[in-house]
């Protein structure tokens, strides 16, 4: 059993409700934080811990805290970003769904640290009814006086409020984010200026996601130090992971980034196997827009080491034999999945959720939809493969926002590691509409425990 | 008027010291030439435009005298200021030439290349882009998108097929006009120029939006289909108006006028007005003023010479205004008859001197030499 610092009351009946969260010794750190601590030691607290954004980029929290500038008399805002909308990333819904409070307690707090009188939640339009959650536990938490004017006697006033999207995947990236919150089409800003001098309503803002502002709750509680000592190297404290495709058991997972990659997948106390006794092909570890791994590369790194569940081992190798954590949505893929139709739903998907406001990922997302539906549905060419490198290679790192790089990653990596199944489906485009190219794949034979 | 900091910035080899705050494209247009990056929806008189298409992408070698890392990505040269001693590669760095060349396939794919029955060829800044930058050949060999005409008012027609979605329309509407109702709808491939739920664009200004389009997108619905841009010949005109500037180029064949626009420098952005401001015209000079009688006429209009409205025209001008400098007063007097003598003055002619041993051409000492004489 590993360490749960975000999940561990998860199932207690009706934590949902402020008076059982409360016996359960919720609303602690606030009372620490509040009366105890100043602003900057409580940014210096959240720098000790090392804890990284739980969003995706893993830039360190604390450091981002005090990039924040403090001119005089201009407010300041914290933002909370649940937007999640990652194809295979659902970590924050079950956090908001299960235990908001855990969400409210850690904005208060980070309130507190940054100075934001007026803190939102940027929820994404899709969940409706966790909007509906989270306002019943900030009424709670009102009339309980954690929020409001005046808490806890200190003068400190923090006021949370929940804004829906209207459910686009673009709204979660910080800038757009920032745009759509102030009523505005939900085009990503051309930076610098950074969000921490000029975000929303041209106010110094700092966005976190949801994980990241729940984790600050246990820091505070047990010290930055404390929280460090958990996981390993900069990889510190639990992630949430959120399994899903062919295992035995999807669902959300709280780990302390030791445990290795191969654990995860088949031990009984996380994702339990592979579906039906098959075989991994592949796994995209991070959400969808982060390199996927063929299983091979997925359970040791091209050194021969063990993989681990964390920033550092998942990405060791770079792009070319690594990938990222991401933002924790563990997507596996057993042996009758096709690579070809899982990058056409990815490119799909960007395709769709792409702004339209830069010129690459405007025509080369739909550019990669079209050339990767046209292998898959059997009328491929060779250098058809060899254009999607290139197209991918032309989008990546030259568009405004990182959509751009998300959009790439997905197909470069598929191209990278599957190559050979792409030309299969172009050399026998009949058989591709039947049957599987399954793990021919690999060289090596895959290991699979026993 | 406190002095303002200068800052050293190279691009391309060449330095140059431009006020703090100055973006790299400006930098590099005060150089001028090609080391100025071509920008297709950056526009200097519209607040907040820019950073989009990806055309003026350049590659920062060194960031600055205190922080000379390169930057790991290529920046937007528009959107990004210059700082004390920074190094910019544009046509000399192979990664800018490549994604550059990468973006002009994109902002060509969707793009219906009907050039020959579009108005805004000859003078289309995606024409020039892919000329300079583009590939012969196409690589993308699906259906293009295409959209259906609209009327936006009745004098504006927007042809979304050719848009690039540069937003500089968008821009103009919002900051030049006191109503919002001109907007991008819908995103990714299938995003559309429109206006609020079909209403019209009616504000005075509004025809402005036309000479920011950098394509064919939108064009005027009273020049539509009359003619060639290069059949015609650019003259400055104006007229006292009460509403703007009234400081524009008339388009003309012969004595009649075919279109009126705004006037616009090296860089097909509007020319500010003498008092330093952006000289926008307003609809009754663009639409409205159709007759000669209507402008006083300043003289021919500058034409770029690499441009092909210019084509034909040795001076430069366009038009057929007769040369006022004449051959005697460009050669000092002498008659031409001189020049065509060349060869019989010229050592190279004659037989008796190797050709190795010629010091140099023969110049205007020679001939003056040779008239003092007779």
């Amino acid at each position: 059993m590993g360490v749960k610092l975000l999940l561990d009351k998860a199932n207690v009946p009706g934590i949902r409700t402020y008076e059982v969260y409360r016996r359960e010794g919720g609303y602690r750190s606030v009372e620490k934080a509040l009366k105890e601590m100043t602003t900057d030691a409580i940014v210096e607290e959240v720098k000790k811990s090392g804890l990284r954004g739980r969003g995706g980029a893993g830039f360190p929290t604390g450091m981002k805290w005090s990039f924040i500038a403090k001119p005089e008399g201009v407010p300041r805002h914290l933002v909370c970003n649940a937007d999640e909308s990652e194809p295979g990333t659902f970590k924050d819904r079950y956090l908001m769904e299960f235990i908001p409070h855990l969400l409210i307690e850690g904005l208060i707090v980070s309130s507190y640290a940054l100075g934001s009188n007026d803190t939102y939640i940027y929820i994404r339009g899709e969940y409706a009814w966790i909007t509906d959650i989270l306002e019943e536990a900030i009424n709670e938490a009102k009339a309980a006086g954690w929020l409001g004017k005046n808490i806890l006697g200190t003068g400190f006033e923090c006021n949370i409020h929940v804004q829906r999207g209207g459910g686009a995947y673009i709204c979660g990236e910080e800038t757009a984010l920032i745009e759509s919150l102030e009523g505005k089409r939900g085009n990503p800003r051309i930076k610098p200026p950074f969000p921490a001098i000029q975000g929303l309503w041209m106010r110094p803002t700092v966005v976190n996601n949801v994980e990241t502002l729940a984790a600050v709750v246990p820091i505070i509680n047990m010290g930055g130090e404390e929280y460090a000592k958990i996981g390993v190297g900069k990889s510190t404290g639990t992630k949430l992971i959120s399994a899903c495709g062919n295992i035995n058991k999807p669902g959300v997972y709280e780990i302390d980034m030791t445990i290795s990659v191969e654990e995860f997948i088949y031990s009984d106390e996380y994702c339990g196997g592979i579906k039906d006794g098959k075989k991994l092909k592949a796994c995209i570890p991070g959400g969808s827009s982060v390199p996927i791994l063929p299983a091979n590369l997925l359970l040791k790194t091209a050194k021969g080491e063990t993989r681990y569940m964390n920033y550092e081992s998942l990405s060791d190798g770079g792009f070319a034999t690594g990938s990222m954590l991401g933002s924790g949505g563990f997507i596996v893929l057993d042996e009758d999945q096709c690579i070809v139709k899982n990058t056409y739903t990815l490119a799909r998907f960007y395709r769709h959720e792409s702004c339209g406001q830069c010129s690459p990922c405007r025509e080369g997302t739909g550019w990669m939809e079209k050339i990767l539906h046209k292998i898959e549905t059997g009328k491929g060419e060779m250098s058809d493969i060899d254009l999607l490198w290139d197209i991918q290679r032309k989008i990546e790192g030259n568009t405004i926002c990182p959509l751009g790089d998300a959009a790439a990653w997905p197909v470069a990596a598929a191209i990278r590691h599957f190559r050979d199944e792409f030309e299969w489906h172009v050399n026998n485009p009949e058989l591709a509409q039947t049957s599987n190219f399954g793990l021919q794949h690999y060289a090596d034979p895959i290991h699979v425990p026993a | 008027m406190s002095e303002q900091t200068l800052f050293k910035v190279t691009v391309d080899g060449i330095t140059i010291e431009v006020p703090a705050g100055t973006t790299i494209l400006q930098a590099a247009r005060q150089i001028g030439g090609e080391v100025a990056p071509p920008a297709m929806c950056y526009y200097s008189k519209l607040k907040g435009s820019g950073g989009k298409c990806r055309t003026c992408l350049v590659e920062v070698a060194k960031g600055s005298e205190k922080d000379p890392r390169p930057m790991p990505k290529l920046v937007a040269s528009c959107r990004t200021t210059v700082m004390d001693g920074m190094e910019v590669k544009n046509i000399t760095s192979e990664k800018v030439l490549d994604a550059r060349a990468g973006v002009v396939e994109f902002l060509l794919l969707n793009h219906p290349l009907d050039c020959p029955i579009c108005d805004q060829a000859g003078e289309c800044h995606l024409q020039d882009l892919s000329f300079d930058h583009g590939k012969s050949k196409t690589r993308f060999e699906f259906q293009k998108r295409t959209f259906k005409k609209h009327d936006l008012g009745k004098n504006i027609q927007l042809h979304m097929t050719r848009c690039i979605l540069c937003y500089r329309c968008v821009f103009t509407a919002d900051q030049l006009t006191n109503k919002r109702v001109h907007g991008i709808l819908d995103r990714g491939d299938h995003a559309e120029i429109a206006t609020h739920i079909e209403k019209s664009l009616d504000n005075e200004f509004i025809g402005n939006v036309i000479d920011v389009c950098p394509v064919g997108a939108l064009t005027d619905k009273t020049f539509r289909f009359k003619n060639r841009v290069w059949f015609l010949k650019p003259m400055d005109a104006h007229r006292d108006c009460p509403t703007c500037s009234g400081r524009v180029t008339l388009w003309n064949r012969g004595d009649e006028v075919y279109r009126v626009t705004a006037r616009k420098d090296e860089w097909g952005e509007i020319e500010d007005t003498p008092d330093g401001e952006p000289g926008w015209i307003c609809n009754t000079c663009r639409f409205d003023k159709k007759n000669a009688s209507d402008w006083v006429i300043e003289g021919p209009r500058e034409i770029s010479r690499a441009s092909v409205i210019s084509q034909g025209h040795y001076s430069g001008k366009v038009g057929t205004t007769k040369p006022t400098e004449t051959f005697l007063a460009v050669n000092g007097g002498r008659a031409p008859h001189l020049l065509m003598d060349i060869h019989d003055e010229s050592e190279v002619n004659q037989q008796n001197i190797h050709l190795g041993q010629i010091q140099g051409p023969s110049h205007g000492d020679t001939f003056n030499k040779i008239e003092n004489a007779s």
